[in-house]
Order: structure tokens, then C-alpha cells, then sequence
């Protein structure tokens, strides 16, 4: 068992056309962990929201490093929060929240 | 950054507003050219309408015909009429005999094979090895992925998976497009690469057939397609004033 659990740190685009809700967005996500990897793979993701601000509709979901590649294909198959559809887009993945932050508001700066 | 190819946009052509707002949202997505399949008739003006809308949102805009033949004699029939005329064509086969013809001609470019019905996939070794001599692609559309459900969704995964499975054993060249029709479809190159794990794609694999195997496939063609092409091997370097005196 490793002392310390290697994590991501995944900042995300959400395109909806009504108002999402944290709650809608976790599940919507969680959902699809479920559909396309079962409760097995659900259970090796560590999968949290961070943080989801609406007004940027940005959020940030922390995952487990092993689990990445699993976790960022089912954000990708999310074609539905809550009733109104919608589609994720990643943005960053990193391995700290602090870098994350940083890289995002070096990246809007530069946009 | 990455040359993303997006070969297989299919937005309703009919209406202009929705073309427009596909194409530029597949710039903003970080793609820097695109593949819209044109209808057989009038894909002429349609090509020149698309290629406009593509220029301003800054894209490069690849003419593509997808064909649909029932029978080997129609693909012939329609390779000899638009070859010269599209940079892609792409043949989505529907029957066993469509797809072997279209895996050993070399004027196909890429293999299609229906996403909702997974027995008429017919992509297996001995297509693979047809396709590995002719350079043909096999092209794997995303948006079937997003949409469907259930078992449906399952058997698809799992065939893409055999697939994926004997087009690396063969060298066939594989392309990932988004195949999406609305806009809600669309996603980022990275985000369509990292659904190639569902199907046992790593991901510079997935990079690749996001950007590189398309982008060969494009510039092979347009190389055929330049009125200075002759033959395989062969072509004008100088013509008239250009050429020294014998």
C-alpha cells in the first residue's frame, strides 16, 4: 500500500444551456464512471468535485493518478446534466490544486 | 502545438447557420482542419460554399465524398466518376463484398462501417490485410460513442476494440473523427484521444489518428490532385520557360 495516494487534478468546461447544479454535475460525471466502468472502476477513482463556480462554468474534480485515463473518458461521454443536455470539455490536468490554479490563470491571461 | 484534424464533421448542410456555427466551433476547439462529406450531386458549389465559411474561421477544409454503393460494380462505378474530383472519399461498406472491394482499391482512402448495426462490421484480418496493401484507413467515429446506450454501446466498444486490435496487427492506418451532427457532438481533440482508451487506443496512438494519419492521407491527395502530378513517381518539376534549353 503506497503512504501517499498520487492525485489529479482536472479542471473542467461545462456547456449547458440551462443552469447546472454541483450536485447535477457530480452525478452526470459519476454516472458515466458507472455506466462505462462499473462499481469496480467507480471505486478506484477517488472522485471528488473540488469546486464548481457557475458563473465561468468551471469546475475542478480531483481523481485518483491511476485513474485518470478512465475518469477523463467518461467526463468526455457526458452528453447530459440534470434534464438539459450538455458537454464537458477538459481543460487542464494537474498534479497539485495550487499548479492547476496557476496554469489556469496563466492561460487566461494569455487568452 | 498539434495539426488536429477533425476528417468527419457532418453538419446539416441544408441549413447554412448551423454549418457555420459547427465549423467555428470546431476552431475553437483547437481543430485547424476539417472534412465535410459532401452530397455526390452538387458537392461542387457545396465545396466552395464550406470552403469559404472554413477560411474565415481560420480553418483548413478538406472536400470529402462518403459513398454508400449496395453492390462492388456501384463503388467502381462511382470511384471512376469522383476520384479526380474530392480529396477524400470514404466508403462506408454495408456488405461483405462492398468492403473487400473497397479495401484492395487503391482509390479508396478510407473504410467505413456502420456504427449501430455492429454485424455489418465487416473489418476483420483478411480486410485488414487487403486494406494494409492499399493504404486505405480504417475510421472510427466518436459521436456513436456519446449517444448510444446500454447494450447497444457495450457491443460497439467491444468491436472497436477487435478492430483496433487487428488494424494494428496489419499496419491499417486508423483515424478517429468526431462524426458528430450537432453541435453538442463536439468535442476537443485531447478529449475524443482519451476515449480511445475505452477501446485499447494509448493515447499517441490516439494523437495519431487525430493528426497524423489523416494529415498523410490529405497531403498524399492533394499531391495526386495537383495538375502537376503524372503518375505514381512521376511528376512536372518545370514546364515552359522554367524547363533549360536541350
Amino acid at each position: 500500500m503506497p503512504r501517499r495516494l498520487r492525485r489529479r487534478y482536472i479542471a473542467v468546461k461545462v456547456e449547458s444551456n440551462g443552469e447546472v447544479k454541483k450536485e447535477d454535475l457530480f452525478y452526470a460525471i459519476w454516472n458515466n464512471i458507472l455506466k462505462l466502468f462499473g462499481e469496480y472502476g467507480a471505486s478506484q477513482t477517488d472522485l471528488r468535485l473540488i469546486e464548481y463556480n457557475p458563473e465561468d462554468n468551471l469546475a475542478v474534480i480531483r481523481c485518483s493518478h491511476k485513474s485518470l485515463p478512465m475518469v477523463k473518458a467518461s467526463i468526455t461521454c457526458v452528453t447530459r446534466i440534470g434534464r438539459e443536455s450538455a458537454a464537458l470539455h477538459v481543460q487542464l490536468v494537474s498534479g497539485t490544486l495550487k499548479s492547476l490554479k496557476r496554469k489556469l490563470s496563466e492561460r487566461i491571461k494569455k487568452e | 502545438m498539434k495539426f488536429f484534424i477533425d476528417l468527419h464533421l457532418c453538419p446539416n448542410l441544408e441549413s447554412q447557420k448551423e454549418t457555420e456555427l459547427m465549423i467555428r466551433r470546431s476552431a475553437e476547439l483547437g481543430y485547424k482542419a476539417v472534412g465535410v462529406p459532401l452530397p455526390i450531386k452538387n458537392h461542387k458549389d457545396l465545396a466552395k460554399k464550406i470552403s469559404k465559411i472554413c477560411d474565415e474561421a481560420g480553418l483548413d477544409f478538406i472536400s470529402r465524398i462518403d459513398l454508400e454503393p449496395s453492390n462492388a460494380k456501384e463503388l467502381l462505378r462511382n470511384l471512376r466518376f469522383l476520384r479526380r474530383k474530392v480529396e477524400i472519399i470514404s466508403v462506408k461498406c454495408m456488405s461483405k463484398s462492398v468492403a473487400r472491394q473497397a479495401a484492395k482499391d487503391r482509390r479508396v482512402d478510407i473504410l467505413f462501417f456502420s456504427p449501430l448495426d455492429v454485424r455489418k462490421r465487416f473489418f476483420d484480418s483478411a480486410e485488414a490485410e487487403l486494406a494494409s496493401e492499399t493504404n486505405a484507413s480504417l475510421e472510427i467515429d466518436m459521436a456513436p460513442l456519446l449517444y448510444l446506450q446500454g447494450h447497444r454501446r457495450i457491443r460497439l466498444i467491444s468491436k472497436l476494440r477487435e478492430e483496433v486490435y487487428i488494424a494494428k496487427k496489419h499496419d491499417v492506418p486508423i483515424i478517429i473523427s468526431s462524426g458528430a451532427c450537432e453541435l453538442k457532438l463536439l468535442r476537443k481533440p485531447g478529449d475524443l484521444a482519451s476515449l480511445g482508451y475505452l477501446f485499447g487506443l494509448d493515447p499517441n496512438d490516439a494523437e495519431k489518428a487525430l493528426s497524423e494519419n489523416p494529415r498523410e492521407i490529405i497531403e498524399r491527395n492533394r499531391k495526386k490532385l495537383s495538375p502537376n502530378y503524372v503518375a505514381p513517381g512521376i511528376y512536372v518539376i518545370r514546364r515552359g520557360k522554367d524547363c533549360p534549353d536541350g
